[in-house]
């Protein structure tokens, strides 16, 4: 899957889950540039993303990645 | 998410938050655990709203659960929640065991119920205490269940005491997570990556479920549960259709196939009518027909005797619906309808509000799975007293099936036998009379309250003159349910100072045969008069027009009536006269 492909269904996620039509992601973002993007999003995020994904991160990566961009390389490895 | 569970996900949970304006009752919670709580806190609050109220939530400091308890000047004790949640997760129950000396593990079971005792001995209010789901570390393998200092062993060892704890705490409620991971298996209800970056030891997917279980508690705590349960019969409790398969013909039975099903889903319908739930039936059919398989069928698990009320005719079920409700005097929202077909089920949904209708599904091999997962009787109390009430319920269900049948309410009256007890006050129902003028509100013309004291000076004093009522008629016995006191105001005139009845016994006749009964006795002791008063209280409205009604006339503020030109009254009640008072 392209990874802009991935960016964009990651970027509905977010969108979806935050409530939040205005939100537009790129590599670069990081937690603190969303609004209502806490540690406890954070989880909500993966799970939906795991499930939309049909994939399971691990432990290390959930809490390795610094902005949306790796995020997105590690979904692209899967 | 949704197919574990037919509740909402936790995001709608989450949105019911936002969405809630505070207009629902508050309920004051406050939530205790020793790993990361915060999705829980926002799932009970989401679920609260589903259920028609606000939590007031306080969520202690993470792993803080002894701090909270042991100090008396803790958040928690000022708080004052109506419950508290206490969450100790099988992960931290298994580190503490790691840390023990192998020869100390076997006691951890019995420190941690000391400990449980300690909350409920301590905090007011209600406790909800999960349970712990298994984690089996197979360091033993299967022999775990033979060595005490297994972990398997003391977890398992811990939520039997849980249980034995709660039957001597009132105020101790399990909340049965063990159940939950049995229904929806261990890979739901945990994922170890998220435990592993967060400390939460609830997935998101399994946390509306948990959720639901534990506002099913609070909710039944206060007094919102279901007490009725109405069921079709055609492909609902037998397979095939009676009016057109006949007897031999419905699936039912033993064996294999789907015969089977149904004998297992009446087995668990018998099951909550011993329990005490009221089961109802709304069928379209001919009465005779839906009634030949409770009567003849040799596999039928459930007979005449389990039902309530039966309601087999050809109206809409809606109405049928209704009817069940005036009936048993009892809300919609304490209804649940079973009914295979879509139809029926839309039809309830959209007509009689309240009424919990679930989306059976389609194949009866798994009603009961189903049903087993919405956890929809609830209760936080089961006496064997229960089984009477429900027995109350089918007396009031035939008395008033039988009314809707006769046009004339005279002819009704008539049929019911019905008989009472004229006594004085004894030792015998003192407690009783006693408990009668505390409690009754409704009809009670003057509302004053005795205690049993009270009532044994009177039964002495010549100038009061004491009469108690019961009323039996053929399908049950009301037991005591009327008072009357008079007193001597002078040689010629009686004052009723007290006049109260049970509402159960209503439009029965028994005012008149109550004053015929006082009038007969003021008459053979030589009184004229009988004066009465109303006080109105914000609940005895029903008797403002009481003595009108029975042909007093209005003095002032007072009733009077005149004995010499009393006529008696039409009532259909016979006199017991072999231990009664004359």
């Amino acid at each position: 899957m392209e990874k802009v492909e991935i960016l964009t269904r990651v970027q509905d996620i977010f969108r979806d889950l935050l409530d939040d039509e205005s939100i537009v992601l790129t590599s670069e973002t990081m937690a603190d540039d969303v609004e209502g993007w806490d540690s406890l999003t954070h989880i909500q995020l993966i799970v939906a993303i795991e499930k939309s994904f049909k994939i399971k991160f691990t432990s290390r990566e959930i809490l390795s990645w610094k902005n949306v961009g790796e995020m997105i390389d590690n979904i692209s490895l899967k | 998410m949704d197919t574990i569970t037919p509740f909402k996900s936790f995001k709608d949970l989450k949105g019911n938050i936002k969405k809630n304006s505070g207009c629902f009752p508050v309920v004051k919670v406050s939530l205790i655990g020793d790993t990361a709580t915060q999705f829980l806190a926002v799932a009970l609050k989401g679920m609260a709203i589903e259920r028609g109220l606000t939590l007031d939530l306080f969520e202690a400091e993470y792993n803080q659960i002894e701090r909270q308890v042991m100090d008396p000047s803790s958040e928690l004790y000022q708080f004052e929640a109506d419950y508290t949640i206490v969450f100790q997760s099988t992960h931290k129950f298994l580190e503490k065991f790691n840390k023990t000396k192998p020869e100390e593990r076997n006691s951890l079971a019995d420190d941690r119920i000391v400990f449980v005792d300690t909350i409920c001995q301590n905090i007011p209010g209600k406790i909800i205490y999960y349970n712990y789901p298994e984690i089996d570390d197979v360091v033993f393998g299967n022999l775990a269940n033979q060595i005490e200092e297994s972990f398997i062993y003391q977890t398992r060892k811990l939520n039997f005491e849980l249980m034995k704890l709660a039957q001597s705490c009132p105020d101790l409620f399990i909340c049965d997570l063990v159940s939950i991971q049995n229904q929806i298996g261990r890979n739901i209800l945990f994922d170890a990556s998220i435990y592993t970056s967060t400390e939460m030891v609830l997935t998101i997917d399994a946390l509306p479920l948990i959720a639901s279980r534990t506002m099913d508690l609070i909710c039944a705590a206060k007094g919102n549960f279901k007490k009725c349960l109405i069921l079709d019969l055609d492909n609902t409790l037998w397979g095939g259709v009676i009016g057109d398969d006949g007897l031999e013909g419905i699936q039912l039975g033993h064996g294999f196939g789907i015969g089977k099903s149904f004998i297992e889903f009446q087995q668990w319908i018998k099951k909550l009518k011993e329990r005490g739930v009221i089961i109802a039936i709304v069928s379209k059919n001919t009465e005779s027909v839906a009634k030949e398989p409770f009567e003849k069928h040799p596999e039928m698990i459930l007979r005449l005797d389990d039902i309530a009320v039966f309601i087999a005719n050809w109206e809409n079920k809606a109405d049928n619906i209704r009817q069940i409700q005036s009936i048993l005097n009892i809300g919609f929202d304490t209804m649940v309808f079973l009914d295979d077909n879509p139809f029926e089920r839309n039809m309830v949904r959209v007509n009689v509000p309240g009424v919990l209708v679930p989306e059976l599904p389609e194949d009866p091999a798994d009603y009961l799975e189903f049903l087993y997962g919405l956890n929809l009787f609830e209760t936080v109390n089961y006496s064997t007293g229960d089984k009477d009430r429900t027995k109350q319920y089918q007396v009031e269900a035939k008395r008033a099936l039988t009314q809707s049948k006769f046009t004339n309410e005279a002819e009704f009256l008539k049929s019911l036998d019905m008989v009472s007890t004229v006594d004085g006050f004894t030792k015998y129902n003192t407690p009783r009379v006693a408990q009668l003028t505390q409690r009754s509100n409704q009809f009670n013309l003057r509302t004053i309250r005795y205690t049993e004291g009270d009532i044994e000076r009177m039964e002495k004093d010549k100038d009061s003159h004491c009469f108690s009522f019961t009323l039996e008629d053929k399908f049950g016995d009301n037991g005591l349910i009327a008072v009357v006191i008079m007193k001597t105001i002078d040689d010629e005139t009686l004052f009723i100072d007290t006049w109260l009845m049970s509402c159960r016994v209503l439009k029965r006749g028994m005012e008149e045969f109550t004053l015929d009964t006082i009038v007969d006795y003021a008459k053979t002791t030589g009184y004229k008069k009988i004066i009465g008063e109303y006080i109105p209280t914000p609940k005895n409205g029903m008797v403002a027009d009481h003595y009108l009604k029975l042909g007093f006339e209005q003095i002032g503020c007072r009733y009077m009536l005149d004995i010499d030109n009393y006529k008696s009254k039409e009532y259909f009640i016979k006199k017991n006269q072999e231990n009664g008072k004359s």
